[in-house]
């Protein structure tokens, strides 16, 4: 079972690893995930649990992942947006196993996966 | 929407976009009476006496991007169709309270779904956030306290990778285990 104990040791093996993480600064990728109705209906909640485990299988310290509201194209929802390198990369129709991949091309290699992108679909 | 954990999350996300501090989620099981309850109660904004009454109608919204708001009707028809019932209370500047009864073994009812999961998103993605939830079955009562997690965390977030993982375990453990897979 676990406990808060667990946790209070887990905070004592992470304090010392916090620091330099805090220093990722300016080359970080933002992922927005849209959270409202339409999105939730659609399968947004996978495509987000998709994307914090593979950011997490893949150790990605300067990626921050979050979500929003309704970004206003329901019809294409789930919709994934990548703001990497001074760009917005619009990410429509998602799903776990696109989400993944966004994250292995784009976030990590630098290439984004054109076929996903609103502009193609 | 398929699982009455999406509903959670949803209705969730009307409270933090009323500018909620702290959220608290119970869900209760009741096997012997078949009944489950869900209620959800924040601090935000509130709503006035005219808007509440016109709320769990779906071309009523506060989103400017179209005029459909289907989360408060979906979450009220869910528990209707099961031949349960459905409330919502407010008060502008206290906060806002919504429950859904549900008869557990009615055809109707959807699955609860992956309430861990919902659970989590909504403590590790909302650090500004207090959500206290509470599930209680047969007897027995888990409850996680995101306020007391970031007392002996001090600082570090709730989405860091490690604090992730064990707050996925924890909830598995203390909450998702008080119903089993009977919901």
């Amino acid at each position: 079972m676990k406990s808060l104990e667990e946790l209070k040791a887990l905070r004592e093996k992470m304090r010392s690893q916090t620091d330099n993480r805090a220093v990722a600064g300016s080359d970080e990728t933002v992922i927005k995930v849209g959270m409202a109705t339409c999105g939730i209906a659609a399968g947004a909640r996978p495509v987000l649990t998709a994307l914090l485990d593979e950011a997490e299988k893949r150790q990605l310290h300067n990626v921050s992942i979050s979500q929003t509201g309704c970004i206003g194209l329901c019809r294409l929802e789930p919709i994934v947006e990548v703001f990497k390198g001074g760009q917005k990369y619009t990410y429509v129709l998602m799903t776990p196993e696109k989400a993944k991949k966004v994250i292995a091309e784009h976030v990590v290699n630098g290439n984004p996966v054109t076929e996903y992108l609103i502009g193609n679909n | 929407m398929r699982e009455l954990a999406l509903n959670i999350l949803d209705i969730t996300e009307n409270s933090l976009a009323a500018g909620a501090k702290h959220v608290s989620i119970a869900l209760t099981a009741d096997f012997t009476a078949d009944r489950m309850r869900i209620e959800i109660c924040d601090d935000g904004c509130g709503m006035d006496e005219e808007t509440l009454a016109k709320v769990t109608d779906p071309f009523t919204t506060s989103r400017t991007t179209r005029s459909v708001g289907m989360g408060i009707p979906l979450f009220k028809y869910s528990a209707e169709s099961t031949g349960g019932n459905f409330g919502i209370f407010s008060e502008k500047g206290k906060g806002t309270r919504i429950f859904a009864e549900y008869v557990i073994g009615h055809i109707d009812r959807m699955p609860l779904g992956d309430f861990g999961g919902v659970v989590l998103q909504l403590a590790t993605m909302n650090p500004s956030v207090d959500f206290t939830v509470t599930v209680e079955a047969d007897g027995r009562k888990g409850v996680l306290d995101t306020s007391e997690i970031k007392e002996i965390l001090g600082g570090i977030p709730l989405d860091m990778p490690e604090v992730r993982a064990f707050l996925k375990d924890y909830i598995q453990e203390n909450l998702v285990s008080i119903y089993g897979g009977r919901l």
